[in-house]
């Protein structure tokens, strides 16, 4: 078991190591387009030379990385073109921001999801089934801006029941959160239960809930008892990597609504080409990426019998 | 298949069973008659063809953008029309006009040839790309599959969007690039679906038959396997396409999409939401047009699933 | 006696259930009686489709969302069950009915424990307490003779053996006492002597607890074993009941009789008694032909009696103490016992000219597995080798047909592997038709070698590829082979090879899935033939297809060997098909050769002692053959770690000693080849009593 995890954590490096070489050579080969784009596009030739020599840029690649990869280890990520501060002063409280976002869109979503999921695999074929299949399926086609827009047509320009941005501006105020969790939670929530379903309506066709039936065990208990803790396997995983779809799923949102999380954070650095601070971004987003994926691995390996006790 | 007619033959009592009850389908030869079969196979499921309906209703307006288009897409005319009125060339703005005075309707219909162009052809690179390489890692298994796995792993880690806003971000927005970094985001994905696949099938009689005819491993791959994983590979054909197409909307409304003049759904929401207090109608028509043809793949894709299930 | 006074467990009059689908109510059971009375055991028989397993289910009450009972009453001790609503049924189901399944480990829950399983039956049914559930589970498993309960208790399902987990099912369906056991072809999915073990388990219980039991299964010979009673059904109706002994013997219903014709017997061979396929097909069940549903199959048939109407079951001419009833028309002229059919007596076909096509000599297969960890590292076991395959030596002659037993895990398909050039040899040779093939892949071998050696497979379903048609899978080995390249004559040639296979020519045309399974494998037999093979592999080529089927598609494959002289390697498990059709027989067990010999001489003594214990864990159907019975413990040891003497010694009943332990066992090489290894000597094998034994009828008093 040590050795499982061990080795997982290694892809972990592994992995990380290999996107930071791929956003290095993405990002920072081109030492002249580097220039230009810190010190802007009215400079002169001299002026990019002596910039990228004082900046160290004349040197070989690999001595670039190295330093490079240890300054961002150390959580040293340069200064932001943009915002004309350290990347680091930036990036974490939007990144926090982002994590509240997040954590209650969870808080909704899970729940939710799961709990239609199996009350659709338990009676699959039923109209219940059918409402929520088709439900999800519904929700699923409608891209988060679109349905942003149309909430906040609804919500906020006809009943005026909601504010319309989610800047924050007056501290922290959870009715500019409703929105936003709002709108991910119902483009989200249709893929878990989906795949809630699709589990849960298998494990009901196996041949041990025919046995635990022919018990004689009451419904109920088959379905809390046998049925659940072999149906739930697979979501798990499936949730752990929808935090890796939140990651993607923000962007529009916090842009949207202006929220001030690491989403909205990214698209601003892209558009102005704010190198140093997508690095950062892209970094970032990838650890938590790789992070769940090993989570949910590991936990896939131990809730399930077969595999942990080979 | 063979053409002349079958010799009758000396045959002795032998077993005649009729084919098993249900729909019978005929085995045809060419791409219409398979094309027909298909389409009347997907009769079965109501949930299909609501899906084929409305996928076929904007492929047909985007073919026919040039004939059914009222006006020009980047016309001028009446900013901020009202959904109905009156067009000062004549004629109605039936969806009304944006702030700019341009025909909602006729840059809806001219956009959709932009979504129906990339999102299929960057779909289908996406599974070129995919099938094959999730043929070789599960057929050959060994090195070469563990070098293509620990790719695509590395890949799929990326938040989808972050991977699209870096890519495009650097290399510019472009419809080639899009098809590029759709391409390389979404092979992975099919790659191991076509994997597990794969996996399954190498495992069966007729695959050993033809190993053991001294068959070529090319030839294994794609004539006896592919051809029988086209079930899922289809399902999640029609669930690419669905999510291809909100990203190109997505790209389109964070601004990395088609650049303009070309009328682009995502960016026609982007450009005027911040208007949209007074005039909703330029945001919610596109909107709707672009959750409409992503349903209607959605539907096409769960409507297959069920009718492969009742096989 | 005092049987018939108390009420039936079960009685059941006039089942009629049917199944709703988009095309109608099909019926799949019709006019179904049964009887039970408490302790006795009753056999539910026949083959796929023909409704048995539908009827336990509807005794359980579990039909599904398409199925319902449309017709009849049932009673379970004198109750309504039909009747019944879901709280009365719930109190039934695992209480006073319980029911043992085909596929142990499907009907364990694979994330609980075994211990956790068990207990809930009596906490459920009886509100009994945790300790006082746990100590009854433990004494069920010691019941069912698991070893190490505390172990097993513990454990998750799939870290039990086959037969574990089925003992384990059975455990959970006595927990309660039951009144009547249902088990649905409980023994199928296990190896031969397992399936032995599984038998006297049942036999067992029936002393022990009296459950009354209703046995379902297409085997005669198991039923044979375990049953007092048997009902034999066809096409949703039942055809023929009485007592055992009586319906085995003089049977009334050409269709069981047909039956009994398909069947090969351990103790008779291809030509002394040919398989008497029954001709024609099961109809589909919205097809079901007017009056008696066998008739168009039936040589008795007469137009006008058979299918006039609805044929009732009648009382045979010859009742005994116990009923015996069939459901024919023409019962009179079943009267006289069955003649053998004067099939054409094929003769001994002694090759003509003895050349060897096939030479193995000291074949090995050792498969590499590698444990990449630190502990394996220092330990040195980085890389163990399971050895599959283990100085194999024999020789094949040119059309002999040469069968190669033993059960899973011993190392036949890997031999095949090998054979076919899908693996090849780590050490040791095989000549086929004088060239080295043993370290030859596939991809290395010439056209005409990979033409001369062919295979059929063993699934029928799987052997075809699902999106061709069936003319052109076979026109492409045609092509191929080169045997024909011209596009009519490729064609020619394949309504040929139909022809040999008995199909109609226009099966070229039609899909895979529209075929059944004995079609199916039909065609796998064209298509190994395609090529004029010199030799084919049979890799158990029937063991997936019913009775009757069986007979007509290994009929089929002898016919066409014997026209082609071709030799034929066949892989099976099943010992009487094996005594029926193989001229030589070699028995493995964990990769080596335990004895090899001519057919006649492997049959008889002496024998190896694992061949002993094979042969008296086959289910033999005829009752006048009385058989010693032999139950091996354990399990087949792994072959990541064979022991370094006999493999077989973990679980013989003859082992000597030590000397069985650690050193290899001598070859005894007796005359025509037959040679056994064994430590024993070979004076005292020979006075082994044979295993099986012809007695008179009068002296079949056998309690099961």
């Amino acid at each position: 078991m040590l050795i499982f995890l061990a080795k997982r954590a290694g892809y972990m490096v592994l992995t990380m190591l290999v996107v930071s070489i791929l956003l290095f050579l993405l990002l920072e080969v081109n030492g002249d387009s580097i220039a230009v784009k810190v010190l802007g596009p009215y400079t002169t030739d001299e002026q990019r030379a002596l910039w990228l020599e004082a900046n160290g840029y004349n040197r070989p690649a690999y001595v670039r990385y190295l330093e490079w990869l240890g300054r961002m280890v150390s959580g040293d990520f340069g200064d932001s073109i943009r915002f004309r501060a350290p990347v680091a002063d930036v990036l974490w409280p939007r990144l926090a921001n982002t994590a509240i976002l997040g954590g209650v869109t969870f808080a909704v979503m899970i729940p939710l999801a799961l709990m239609l999921g199996i009350l659709a695999g338990m009676r699959e074929g039923s109209k219940l089934d059918r409402t929520i299949s088709v439900g999800s399926i519904v929700t699923t086609s409608i891209p988060e801006f679109a349905s942003a827009v149309l909430l906040t047509f609804i919500l906020v320009f006809w009943l005026g029941w909601l504010p319309g941005t989610s800047g924050m501006s007056n501290g922290f105020n959870a009715l500019e959160l409703i929105l936003p969790v709002t709108v991910l939670v119902l483009y989200g929530f249709g893929y878990i239960a989906r795949m809630t379903r699709a589990s849960m309506a298998e494990v009901m066709q196996t041949p041990y809930i025919r046995t635990a039936i022919l018990k004689g065990m009451p419904y109920r208990q088959v379905i809390l008892r046998h049925a659940l803790r072999n149906a739930l396997i697979a979501p798990f995983t499936v949730i752990m990597l929808q935090i890796n779809w939140l990651l993607s799923g923000v962007i529009v949102v916090e842009f949207f609504f202006a929220y001030k999380g690491f989403g909205a954070l990214l698209l601003e650095a892209s558009l102005n080409q704010d190198i140093y601070l997508i690095q950062a971004c892209a970094m970032v987003a990838v650890f938590v990426a790789v992070t769940t994926q090993t989570i949910a691995d590991i936990g896939y390996t131990y809730l399930n019998p077969r595999i942990r006790f080979a | 298949m063979n053409k002349h007619t079958i010799p009758p033959a000396p045959v002795e009592g032998s077993p005649v069973a009729p084919p098993p009850p249900g729909i019978v389908r005929s085995i045809g030869s060419g791409i219409w008659t398979s094309l027909l079969n298909a389409l009347s196979l997907l009769r079965e499921s109501r949930v299909a063809m609501i899906g084929v309906g409305l996928v076929g209703f904007w492929v047909i307006v985007a073919i026919l953008a040039p004939v059914i288009a009222p006006y020009p897409p980047n016309a001028q005319a009446l900013p901020f029309a009202k959904p109905f009125a009156a067009h000062p060339d004549g004629g109605t703005f039936w969806l009304g006009a944006d702030h700019l005075g341009r025909d909602i309707l006729s840059r809806i219909i001219w956009g959709s040839r932009a979504v129906l162009f990339y999102a299929p052809l960057a779909t289908a690179c996406a599974f070129t790309v995919g099938i094959v390489m999730g043929l070789v890692a599960g057929y050959k298994r060994g090195w070469i599959d563990d070098v293509l796995s620990r790719i695509s792993d590395i890949i799929l880690s990326f938040p989808i969007l972050v991977l699209y806003v870096v890519i495009i971000s650097t290399f510019g927005a472009s419809g080639l690039n899009i098809v590029l970094a759709v391409t390389f985001a979404s092979a992975p994905g099919i790659m191991r679906i076509v994997r597990g696949l794969v996996l399954d099938l190498r495992n069966r009689d007729y695959v050993a038959a033809a190993q053991t005819r001294g068959e070529s491993s090319l030839r294994i791959m794609f004539v006896e396997i592919l051809p029988n994983a086209r079930g899922p590979l289809i399902v999640d054909a029609c669930l690419r396409l669905g999510y291809t197409i909100i990203t190109i909307g997505v790209l389109g409304f964070l601004g990395l999409g088609l650049p303009p003049p070309d009328p682009d759904w995502g960016g026609m929401v982007n450009q005027t939401r911040s208007m949209a207090t007074f005039a909703p109608h330029m945001t919610i028509f596109p909107v709707i047009a672009i959750s409409s043809l992503v349903l209607g793949f959605n539907l096409l894709a769960d409507g297959i699933r069920e009718i492969s299930l009742k096989d | 006696m005092d049987q018939r006074t108390q009420i039936p467990v079960l009685d059941i009059k006039g089942l009629s259930i049917s199944y709703h689908t988009r095309a109608g109510d099909i019926p799949a059971v019709v006019d179904f009686d049964l009887v039970i009375r408490p302790g006795e055991s009753v056999a539910l028989v026949g083959e796929s489709g023909c409704g048995k397993s539908t009827v336990a289910n509807a005794i359980m009450r579990y039909m599904g969302s398409n199925g319902s009972i449309v017709a009849g009453t049932m009673r379970f001790k004198g109750r309504d069950i039909l009747a019944m609503d879901d709280e009365e049924l719930r109190s039934l189901r695992g209480n006073e009915i319980a029911m043992v399944y085909q596929e142990p480990f499907a009907a364990l829950n694979p994330s609980m424990t075994i211990g956790r399983q068990l207990m809930e039956v009596p906490m459920i049914h009886e509100g009994i307490a945790g300790n006082e559930a746990r100590r009854r589970a433990l004494a069920i498993l010691e019941d069912v003779r698991l070893p190490d309960c505390e172990r097993v208790m513990a454990s998750y399902p799939h870290q039990l053996s086959g037969g574990q987990q089925q003992r384990v099912v059975i455990a959970m369906a006595l927990l309660s006492n039951p009144s009547l056991l249902l088990l649905d072809e409980p023994t199928t999915a296990l190896d031969v002597t397992v399936e032995a073990g599984i038998i006297e388990l049942i036999g067992e219980i029936k002393q022990k607890f009296g459950t009354a039991i209703l046995f379902i299964s297409h085997n005669l010979g198991l039923v044979r074993e375990v049953c007092d009673r048997v009902c034999v059904m066809y096409s949703g109706e039942v055809i023929e009941e009485g007592a055992v002994g009586d319906v085995f013997t003089t049977m009334r219903h050409p269709y069981t009789r047909g039956l009994f014709g398909c069947i090969p017997v351990p103790s008779a061979d291809k030509n002394q008694r040919p398989l008497a396929a029954i001709r024609g097909q099961l109809p589909l069940p919205h097809e079901r032909p007017r009056g008696c549903n066998f008739g168009p199959r039936c040589d008795l048939f007469v137009k006008g009696k058979c299918d006039a109407g609805p044929i009732p079951m009648l009382q045979a001419a010859d009742a005994g103490a116990a009923p015996h009833r069939a459901r024919c028309g023409r019962l009179s002229a079943t009267d006289a016992p069955p003649e053998i059919a004067d099939v054409a007596a094929v003769g001994d076909l002694a090759p003509v000219e003895s050349d060897i096509v096939l030479s193995i000599d000291e074949m090995q297969k050792y498969y590499p597995v590698y444990d990449r960890s630190i502990a394996a590292m220092i330990a040195g076991t980085s890389v163990r080798w399971v050895k599959a395959n283990e100085e194999l030596t024999f020789d094949a002659e040119r059309g002999q047909t040469i069968a190669i037993v033993g059960e899973s895990g011993c190392g036949k398909s890997t031999f095949a592997k090998v054979l076919m050039g899908l693996e090849t040899a780590t050490d040791g040779t095989i000549r086929f038709e004088g060239d080295y093939i043993g370290d030859t892949s596939v991809t290395s071998r010439t056209t005409g070698q990979i033409a001369s050696l062919q295979m059929v497979f063993q699934n029928p379903n799987d052997t075809l590829n699902p999106s061709q048609t069936v003319g052109s899978q076979i026109a492409r080995v045609i092509r191929k082979f080169g045997v024909e390249t011209e596009r009519t004559k490729v064609w020619a040639r394949v309504y040929e090879l139909l022809d040999l296979v008995k199909l109609p020519r226009d099966f070229a045309r039609r899909m895979p899935r529209q075929l059944s399974g004995g079609q199916k494998q039909r065609i796998g037999i064209a298509r190994a033939f395609a090529g004029n093979p010199s030799m084919v592999v049979a890799d158990e080529p029937v063991s997936a297809l019913d009775v009757s089927v069986q007979a007509a598609v290994t009929q089929l494959l002898m016919d066409i060997q014997r026209e082609n002289n071709t030799t034929l390697i066949f892989i099976s498990h099943d010992l009487s098909l094996v005594r029926y059709l193989a001229d030589k027989v070699v028995v493995m067990y964990l990769g080596q050769i335990m004895e090899q010999g001519r057919t006649s001489d492997v049959f008889e003594p002496p024998y190896h002692p694992y061949t002993e214990a094979l042969l008296s864990a086959v289910p033999v159907a005829d009752p006048n053959i009385e058989k010693t019975r032999i139950v091996l413990e354990g399990a087949m040891p792994s072959p990541l770690d064979p022991p370094p003497g006999c493999p077989f010694a973990s679980r013989c009943p003859r082992k000597l000693g030590a000397i069985c332990d650690e050193e290899r066992p001598p070859v005894h090489v007796m005359e025509n080849g037959h040679r056994i290894a064994c430590h024993i000597a070979l004076s005292a094998l020979q006075e082994v009593e044979p295993v099986f034994r012809r007695v008179e009828p009068s002296d079949t008093e056998d309690a099961a």
